[in-house]
This record gives C-alpha cells, structure tokens and sequence, in this order.
C-alpha cells in the first residue's frame, strides 16, 4: 500500500519534470542587427574568444590587451564542429568571437550565430589579399560576416629518418608501407582529403570538387578511408596529441597543421613537412562576431588590432601559415628571416587557387541538382569509419 | 515562545502547541517517518530522477541538421539508428567487452592479495598493504593514465626495459589492449577493498572445519571460502564494471584507432556535434546494462557486502 503510494508520488514528480524540460524550449530569436556600428566605441574591458590552439600567443595578446584595456579569454577548440557547438551553447551570449574555418563560417551564419561587421572600421581591411577580403565562405549578399585573418594548407609531415625516401604522395599513408605508423586528424573533413587524393588517382569517379561529392564519390572516399584503418595507429583529437606521438616513436607519418611541425622542429625532432603532388586541401579563417556578443567594442578592436601588419606577421610565423594582409611580409623577414617566402606570403595568386579551402558540404553541388551530400552524412560517415 | 512551553510542560500544566503536535505526530508513525525522510527523498527525486527523466525524454526529439535547434516532436529515430547502424552496436559490445575483461581481471588480481592480506599477512604489514592500495588513489586520475601513455608509448619504459632484457619490443601503445592494462590498474582498489572486508567476515573457524573434515585447500577454497565472499567479488565488480563502462578520458588517451566507448560518442554527440537527443539516446544503453547487472547482483546477495 505505501510502495503503491510512493510509487504515484514518484510518477507525480517525473511528469513535472517532463513539463520543466518541455516548457525548457528554445529561444529561436536571431537578433542579427541589421544596423551596422559607424564607429568603435569604449571597449567593455573584456573579450571573450573562441580560438584555434595557437591563435591567441600572448606575444600578440597582450600588446592588445595593454592598449585597448580589454583582457582576453580565449577557449580552445580542436574541430570546427566544437567551434560550431561552443558559440551556439548557452544561449550564443558565452562567447564574442570565434577564429571560424571555412568549414564552419557559413554553419554559423545560416544559424544565426554571427552577426555583419562594418569592415569600414577595420583599416587592416584594404591590405587583404583580394581573394580574402568578401569570400564566399564568410561574405552573404554583400554583407561582411567577420574578418579574414590568415589561410594555410594541412600538410604531409614525416619523421626524416623512419621515412625514405621523402614522400611526393598522399599515397604514403593510404599504401601499407608504414602500417600502423600513421596519423590524421579525427575530424569528419578528412573525407575531403582521401576526395582530393581520388580526384587525382581515379578520375573516372569525375571528382571536382572535394566538398561536393555525390553518393558514389563519399561512398569511394570513405572506403579509401576505411582501408586505411588498419594502418592508423590513432586519430588525433588535438594537434599536442599528433606531436606526442611523433616524439615517441608512435607515428612516423600522418597528416599534420603547420602547429605541430614547428612544435616538433623547436624540440629538434627530425621531421619534415610538405605538400604532396596531389594537391592539398587547406583552410582559411575568420574572427566572427557572435550575434549576441557582450563585448562588442572590444571585438571590433580585437578584429582592428588583429589585421594590422605586425600581429599578422607575429601569428603568421607563430603558427606557420599565411597571412591575409600583404603588407605583413617585410615584418616576417624581420622576425624570421626567409619567413615570408617560405610561408608563401608573397606567393602569387595561383599558389591560393591550389589550395582547396575548407567549405561546408552542402546538399546543393551548385549544378542546380542537389544529389551531394551534406555534413551532417559526413558526420555519420566518419563515425562509420571510425567504428 | 519556546521556551515558555518548554516550562509549561515541566510545570506539568496542560500541554502548548509543540507538545499537542509531537503527540500527534507520536500516533501516526508513517507520518513522523515521511517528514524526516523528505528532505533527503525530495533531493533524490529532484535531482537524481528528474534528470533522468529529462535525459529520457530527450532521447526521443531529435535535431534539426542545419541549425542545431533541438525539434520537441516525438521520434524513435534515435533507437533506431542505434539498432540499425552496425557502428554503435560496434561500440556498445566493445565497451561492455573490456568492462568485463577489466573486471574478471581485477578479481583475479585482487583476491589473492586480500586473502595474503588478511589471512597470511601479520598486523603491521596488513595496514601498510591497506596504504598501499589506497594509494593511488592520492593522485589524480589524469597523472596515472599520462604515466601509463609514457610506460605503453613505442619509445616509453615498457619498450626500454624490453629491449635492456633482449626480448624485443611489443606495441601495445595506442590500442585497446592499452585501455585493457589501464583501466585494469586504475579500478583495482575499488575490487580490493570490498573482496578484503567479505574475506575478514568469513570465520576462521569454517576454514578449520573444512580442513578437519578432510577437506583439502583448493576444496575448502571452492566450497567455504568462495561461496562467502562472493558478495564481496560482486560488490567489487559492481564499481569496476561500472567505472570502465562509463569512461571516456582513458579511451581518449591510450586508445588506439578503434577505440572509441559509448562515453566518447556521448561526449561527441554534447560537446562536438551538438546532438543531445542522440547521445541521451545512446545513454540509455550503459544504464540498461547496469540495470540488469544489478539486478542480478542482488541475487547473489552483492549488497549486503557494501
């Protein structure tokens, strides 16, 4: 008899909770502004980031912070998916600003994430790189969804003694030549490489572009992938994960971000980088601004600051990619002599076509058929592979 | 005021208010017994089972691919994809396979050591065995899997004393053979603790009666010993089994390339991909588990060990 009437208490209470999680639903406002700001006001003291591991050295920061007086906080994120998830959680009101890939940068405009920047405001602005300064990936109808700030492509890195002789192919780490000694990225956009290596190796599969695949073009990446497998000692999460294993002996070959290359070069290990004949596919980012940012001043200044010449040359050879302001290359040599050439900052505009840029994958292939399949297939692909 | 009752009652006059209620409350004991416990019954329910019950129902919405918003419309999709995708049926028996791996080889590892412990072992040496159990349990949880990535890792420790004694080199860094010996050694005092309190309980007298009915030892162990500190073995792998089927940072860590626990595509599904409902939905699966387990626990008298 008391269980029975504990046992309705109980029920009581769970079909409460139902309510509060229903009643929980979502606030579906976007409140993009349409109204552009005209000049940047005080800043608020604080800025709050979204960063790639190495976007926010304090070599750069905390010039920044000394002269606007707004103190950073930046948290790291290891895929542009958790990007993504970090400026949507919470409300979107956690963070200001997110160094989006292009993977991520129109995810977050559709959504409603991000809000239009005035780039009148941003001087830096007019020294882009023309192909930077309205790409698709973070310019809609004309209207500027961030900044540009620098661009790079993911490389080919290999231990100098294990691997000879130095690899010129993708294929060193689809072939079984150095089974289990290799590491890529745990990260669904990887697809996009083994469609790049394909495009090449079988062009009957008719590949173009490798973020626009059709059912038959992922489901031929994604065996390539699943053949290579066996070969993978681990997928890495974090690019400290990748340098660690290459410091032990775990991997002698893997795909690699330019960060783990210098880590590795800077603890004197013997490892090399480089672009395989096939192409590489790449990234550009861009500082965006969250539609509900708290500190928007201080955003606008981080977005002034960060595309002068000097924290774009700092970050450029920091990281070891490109920047996105041309004016940023003679700073380079300053700080590290030949950089600017060996990171491509004075590289002609072909160099950038070759890269083939991180873009999400949509449905629509931009043939007027929507036969391609979109990220979320590639997100359960790449668990498929993973297992 | 209350103390005015107070010696209204000592001065035997005719019972306040305080006293009128205590009374009443003397004559309904479920009453009396329903006012203590709600405090602790009404955080239980609120906290434990609410969330639950939230966890629950949000495996049944779903969410909309393009802007992340959770959709409250009723869906078995989740389950289904569960059921039909052979990757997460994959994930769930490799989780549930080293948890009990994990556990069978904690049994095996700890209950010799309490019986040494508590039977061979004198006073002295018992307690510093007991110190030595709990103390790695002093350290963080992070520094000891860390530790084991730099003892498991190609050029780490294991290798280079391997290589000192002349038997070559072995490469199990990165794999689920790693997360095996890893969570083996991390869960271990929790099988030892319980395993050592049921074998103290066992009287030594049984042993001796058993030995004096001719019994021999490995009889006496099968038949007296085991039977009685079962519970303990079954209380033990309760934590151990739990602990490994819940995990998500040693897979991260020592892991290979297929190791991913159901914990790591919960963690993925939150905290990267933005899809609660389908991680609650996968939740479901280790809960299930336990639930069964316990279940069956019970039956071996596990929690009268605790």
């Amino acid at each position: 008899m008391q269980a029975h009437r504990w046992r309705r208490a109980a029920a009581a209470v769970a079909v409460g909770a139902l309510a509060v999680a229903a009643g929980c639903g979502s606030d579906n406002s976007s409140s993009s502004n349409s109204k552009l700001p005209t000049k940047i006001g005080k800043g608020e003291g604080q800025l709050n980031l979204v960063a790639w591991e190495g976007y926010t050295q304090s070599e750069w920061v905390k010039p920044f912070e000394k002269q606007t007086g707004c103190k950073v906080k930046s948290k790291f994120a290891g895929s542009s998916d958790e990007m993504v998830t970090l400026m949507r959680q919470g409300g979107g009101s956690q963070y200001d600003m997110v160094s989006a890939s292009g993977d991520a940068s129109l995810r977050l405009i559709r959504g409603g994430d991000v809000k239009p920047v005035n780039v009148k405001l941003i001087p830096g602005w007019n020294d882009f790189i023309p192909q930077l300064q309205s790409p698709s990936h973070n310019t809609v109808d004309g209207k500027h969804y961030g900044v540009s700030v620098q661009w790079g492509p993911n490389v080919l890195l290999y231990n100098t003694k294990s691997v000879t002789p130095a690899p010129t192919s993708w294929s060193t780490i689809y072939g079984s030549t150095y089974k289990g000694k290799v590491t890529v990225p745990d990260n669904p956009i990887q697809i996009a490489d083994a469609a790049l290596y394909l495009s090449k190796t079988n062009p009957s599969l008719g590949i173009k572009d490798p973020y626009e695949l059709n059912d038959k073009q992922l489901n031929a990446s994604v065996d390539l992938l699943k053949k290579q497998k066996p070969l993978i000692k681990k997928y890495w999460a974090l690019s400290s994960d990748e340098s660690d294993l290459f410091k032990n002996g775990d991997a002698v070959i893997g795909a690699a971000w330019p960060i783990a290359v210098k880590t590795l070069e800077s603890d004197n290990q013997p490892v090399k980088d480089t672009i395989p004949k096939e192409g590489a596919t790449g990234w550009a980012d861009t500082w965006m601004l969250s539609a509900k940012a708290k500190h928007p001043n201080c955003a606008y200044l981080w977005m002034k600051y960060i595309s002068e010449p000097k924290p774009q040359a700092q970050q450029a050879v920091s990281y070891g990619e490109t920047p996105v302001n041309e004016k940023a290359c003679p700073l380079m040599d300053q700080i590290e002599k030949g950089s600017c050439a060996r990171l491509h900052a004075n590289a002609p505009a072909s160099y950038f076509n070759s890269i083939k840029f991180w873009k999400t994958p949509i449905s629509d292939c931009g043939d007027g058929k929507k036969d391609c399949k979109d990220y979320t297939v590639w997100q359960q692909k790449w668990q498929e592979i993973k297992g | 005021m209350a103390g005015d009752q107070g010696l209204a009652v000592l001065a035997g006059r005719p019972p306040g208010a305080a006293r009128r209620f205590s009374a009443w409350l003397f004559r309904r004991p479920w009453l009396r017994a329903g006012l203590t416990l709600s405090p602790p019954l009404g955080w239980f329910v609120l906290i434990y089972l609410a969330a639950l019950a939230a966890l629950l129902v949000s495996a049944f919405w779903s969410v909309d691919p393009f802007t992340s918003e959770i959709t409250h419309s009723w869906t078995t999709e989740n389950f289904k994809s569960l059921i039909d995708e052979p990757t997460y049926r994959e994930i769930a028996l490799r989780t549930i396979g080293i948890a009990a791996a994990v556990t069978v080889t904690d049994a095996i590892l700890a209950f010799p050591f309490a019986y040494f412990a508590v039977r061979v072992a004198p006073g002295r040496i018992q307690t510093a065995l007991f110190v030595l159990v709990l103390l790695p349990l002093w350290s963080s949880y992070l520094v000891r899997v860390y530790a084991w990535r730099l003892i498991l890792a190609h050029d780490g420790a294991l290798n280079w004393s391997l290589d000192k004694l002349h038997l070559g080199s072995v490469n199990v860094g990165y794999s689920n053979w790693a997360m095996w010996i890893v969570f083996s050694y991390i869960w271990l005092p929790f099988m030892i603790v319980p395993v050592w309190t049921a074998i103290e309980r066992v009287p030594e007298s049984l042993l001796e009666a058993s030995m004096d009915l001719g019994g021999s030892a490995w009889r006496t162990f099968r038949e007296v010993l085991l039977p009685l500190a079962l519970p303990g073995l079954v209380a033990g792998s309760i934590f151990t089994f739990s602990l490994t089927l819940g995990d998500y940072i040693t897979p991260t860590l020592v892991g290979g390339a297929s190791s991913d626990f159901i914990g790591n595509v919960v963690y993925r599904n939150v905290g990267v991909a933005n899809n609660v409902p389908f991680a609650a939905a996968f939740a479901t699966v280790p809960m299930v588990v336990m639930g069964v387990y316990l279940l069956v626990a019970r039956r071996l008298g596990a929690f009268e060990a605790l």
